[in-house]
């Protein structure tokens, strides 16, 4: 048992600690539940950013760029007509229409006789597709079970100047948008340790992306800095994402598409046709103040304050509204 | 930052004052102690006889409790609508229900109240007559044998009483008292009183309750008392079918009937029979007075003590899952506890309540660890989800029906309380974990796993605790004052105590 005086101690310090926290604004899980996701996300439109088909659908009609819709299929007996679908196709994505975290995502990226090419090198054949598709329209990836639909898309074409930064996996860049306006941004680094995936507690490496210019700041890999990739050892200081101003109109410009006043953008880099939207995210996750080294309410409290007219600008003002705020 | 908003703020307050009041008021004027110790005990015990009626006049006549050592009676009552109801103060206390005619079935509540106290100066009863009868052979022989060999190892009445129930109860049986056994099983209590007798120690069958808090659905069971001058002894009657995780010896036994008449007799109906249903209070001896003094027909002490004892037992629980709820809400919202589902926590720790913590973790660890590996299984053959729960539950069933079985077999009745686990929320556990393994990794499933236990745990110990338990149930203030911080710690916007830890290094620039 510690003694008195540690334990005395060890309370000061977690004051300290606490007080520290709130000075540099950093938000915690009940104030974004509360403050942000509670006031400004309506539950009713949930289901626009849960069904990756129905955002894709949405993105659609307000011009937003996405990867181009292949098929979807819906119901088992249009699983044996799939190869119909796939024909000729040298490279597509599966992926479940309400699947989370990166779940049930299958990346195809070449033709091989009969078979295809997974992004980690393994062979599939047209079985194991047809498999992998009936269990998502079953519901094994989605959410509570819940019965599900299989999106078939083209597959990104990553920009080379990322592919040296990525573990298998696509590097996608995350961007906070409230009421509009970004906040902060992160891209994710997949490694061997997080199996391809960029899921930051799997151990993939977060990096902070200046607003003003989408060139990394600071890295974090389990919390801790890290200078370069692990497993491609790129210094990540050199990191600048292209077509960056493009990647942030977008971004803006999903606060009209779904009236969300608090979301995280997923968006991926095409090497031909530029930033698109992969999905939004309604109760975005905090890692992305450890990945840019500072909290997220300084930011969030200057949109708090903003007046009607502020608000109502077109994205391309919003975004350099924020670049001129929130440069570092 | 979200404008103070003034109804709630208001709503939040009057909640706290009502509770408050509510609490005070019950302390100050029906002086209910804050705390548990200081107070007596009073057992308030409810019998329910239900019987058929056919058409008939109806008489029933239900013996009822005296004071005896142990125990005094405070006050006593019946309920029944239609009857004419009498209470009979002769030499066999009683409570006579009537009615001129009465068709199906038919419900008669009588309850008493009884207050623990070692007061000695209560009329006792005196010894009864010895009776002697007769068996025929074998039988006569088989007790005059075993009569006589408890007789030579014996020094007093007492010691004599011990001696014969050890014979009964001894393992293997003497070949006499199989006999008798075999034989008498049906009215044991019976004959050992006749054996006693004919050794010439006055004796004869009571009935009696065991009163444990909380309990409904009792029945009464036989003992045996034995006088030896002006002092008697109670003693258990040996081979008595009973469910030993429910039975506790050293509860307080209250006699019912002790002079050897019939518990119950009903004319112009069939079927009839009596349950039990008993609940413990902490009153000052003061405040029995108030409550004898007004007792109903008074709104400001409207409470769950107006309810008949077998809702009111039941009330005792449900009072404290509120607890257990405040418990979830702090320690997710303040510590940032991660659990597996929301509130499973409550209803695991409403089961160690039943089950005792040590037997309740182990008996939890068996249960979910057995299922893990039996649903990895199951997640081969790729089933549909709704059949893949379905197939846990009935797997959670086979393995509790197992465990309980296995156990009993070794001896530990400890075992058999494995059934108090709500099966289909630890159904939902062990898909949730077994999802989450594959999904995310061990090492999410001990969070989780070990974070529910935790919680289950911290709510145990709120729940099972005294003074909480007096609170909750003698002041329904408590409630309101609980709702209160529920609604204010759901505006709370700072941080977790585990986000300190997490975002410490982002202080420090």
């Amino acid at each position: 048992m510690p003694s008195l005086s540690e334990s005395l101690a060890g309370i000061g310090e977690m004051f300290g600690a606490y007080r520290s926290m709130s000075r540099q604004g950093v938000l915690g899980m009940n104030a974004r539940n509360r403050l942000y996701i509670g006031r400004y996300n309506q539950r009713r439109l949930f289901p626009l950013v849960d069904n990756k088909l129905k955002t894709k659908q949405l993105a659609q009609q307000y011009e937003i760029a996405v990867p181009e819709l292949i098929g979807v299929i819906d119901s088992q007996h249009q699983v044996s007509m799939l190869s119909k679908h796939l024909l000729g196709l040298e490279s597509f994505v599966i992926k479940p229409a309400k699947g989370s975290g990166g779940k049930g995502i299958l990346v195809i990226q070449g033709h091989d006789g009969d078979g295809w090419i997974k992004a980690s090198g393994d062979r599939v054949t047209l079985q194991d597709v047809q498999r992998h598709v009936s269990n998502i329209l079953a519901g094994l990836y989605s959410l509570g079970g819940a019965q599900d639909v299989a999106i078939i898309e083209h597959c990104i074409r990553f920009d080379d100047s990322l592919a040296n930064y990525s573990f298998e996996g696509v590097p996608d860049i995350r961007v906070i948008v409230c009421r509009g306006f970004p906040v902060m941004a992160m891209t994710r680094l997949a490694t061997r340790e997080s199996d391809g995936k960029a899921n930051l507690h799997q151990g993939a490496v977060g990096v902070g992306l200046s607003l003003k210019t989408g060139r990394a700041i600071n890295g974090v890999m389990h919390g801790k800095l890290v200078q370069a990739h692990p497993d491609t050892l790129e210094r990540l200081s050199e990191l600048v994402i292209p077509q960056w101003d493009e990647l942030l109109n977008l971004a803006a410009g999903c606060y009209e598409m779904t009236g969300l006043g608090y979301i995280g953008t997923d968006v991926v880099i095409d090497r031909d046709k530029g930033p698109m939207l992969l999905e939004l995210n309604a109760r975005p996750g905090l890692a992305i103040q450890m990945a840019n080294g500072k909290g997220l309410l300084p930011g969030l409290r200057k949109i708090d304050a903003l007046t009607d007219a502020e608000l109502r600008r077109p994205a391309a003002q919003r975004v350099a509204l924020s670049q001129q705020w929130f440069a570092d | 930052m979200i404008k103070r908003n003034l109804p709630y703020a208001l709503l939040v307050g009057l909640l706290l004052l009502a509770g408050i009041a509510q609490i005070l008021h019950r302390h100050w004027v029906y002086d209910v102690p804050l705390l548990p110790g200081d107070a007596q005990t009073i057992w308030s015990v409810e019998a329910k006889v239900e019987f058929d009626a056919n058409g008939e006049p109806v008489k029933v006549r239900l013996a009822t409790p005296d004071s005896q050592p142990g125990f005094m009676v405070l006050r006593d009552s019946g309920a029944s609508p239609g009857y004419g109801l009498s209470f009979v103060p002769d030499d066999h206390p009683g409570a006579e229900w009537t009615k001129r005619s009465a068709e199906g079935k038919q419900s008669l509540f009588y309850r008493v109240d009884v207050l623990e106290s070692d007061a000695h100066d209560l009329m006792d009863e005196s010894a009864p007559p010895i009776i002697t009868s007769s068996w025929p052979e074998p039988y006569a022989s088989a007790v005059t044998q075993v009569v006589q060999q408890a007789y030579s190892t014996s020094a007093d009445h007492f010691s004599l009483t011990r001696e014969l129930l050890k014979a009964f109860n001894s393992d293997p049986r003497d070949q006499h008292v199989q006999l008798l056994v075999s034989q008498y099983r049906q009215r044991l209590p019976q004959l050992i009183v006749d054996m006693l007798n004919m050794a010439g120690v006055p004796s004869r069958v009571v009935y009696g309750l065991r009163l444990q808090d909380g309990r409904r659905q009792q029945t009464l069971l036989p003992y045996i008392r034995v006088w030896q001058g002006d002092n008697s002894q109670v003693f258990d009657v040996p081979l008595q079918e009973r469910n030993p995780t429910l039975f506790d010896p050293t509860a307080p036994l209250l006699l019912w009937e002790q002079r050897g008449e019939p518990v119950i007799e009903v004319m112009g109906g069939e079927n009839s029979q009596v349950r039990f249903s008993m609940i413990k209070r902490e009153e000052s001896a003061f405040g029995n007075v108030a409550n004898r003094l007004s007792d109903e027909h008074d709104l400001l002490n409207f409470s769950i003590h107006s309810l008949p004892i077998e809702e009111q037992a039941m009330f005792k629980t449900i009072l404290l899952i509120p607890i257990g709820a405040l418990i979830v809400c702090l320690l997710r919202v303040l510590i940032g506890l991660k659990t597996s589902g929301t509130f499973m926590p409550v209803l695991i720790a409403l089961a160690f309540i039943q089950t005792s913590l040590v037997t309740g973790l182990v008996g939890f660890l068996i249960i979910v660890a057995t299922g893990l590996v039996i649903r990895g299984y199951l997640s081969h053959l790729n089933l549909l989800l709704v059949s893949r729960i379905s197939a846990t539950i009935i797997t959670v069933i086979a393995i509790i029906g197992v465990f309980s079985v296995a156990s009993y077999k070794f001896g530990l009745t400890e075992g058999l309380k494995i059934t108090f686990f709500p099966m289909i929320i630890l159904s939902w556990t062990i898909e949730r974990m077994s999802i989450l393994w594959e999904e995310e990794g061990w090492r999410e499933v001990m969070t989780q796993g070990g974070g529910s236990l935790l919680t289950a745990v911290i709510a145990f110990w709120a729940m099972s605790n005294p003074l909480v338990r007096h609170l909750t149930f003698n002041f329904i203030g408590v409630q309101l004052v609980i709702m209160a911080v529920v609604l204010m710690l759901g505006t709370y916007t700072g941080y977790r105590l585990l986000e300190l830890k997490r975002f410490v290094k982002l202080g420090k620039h």
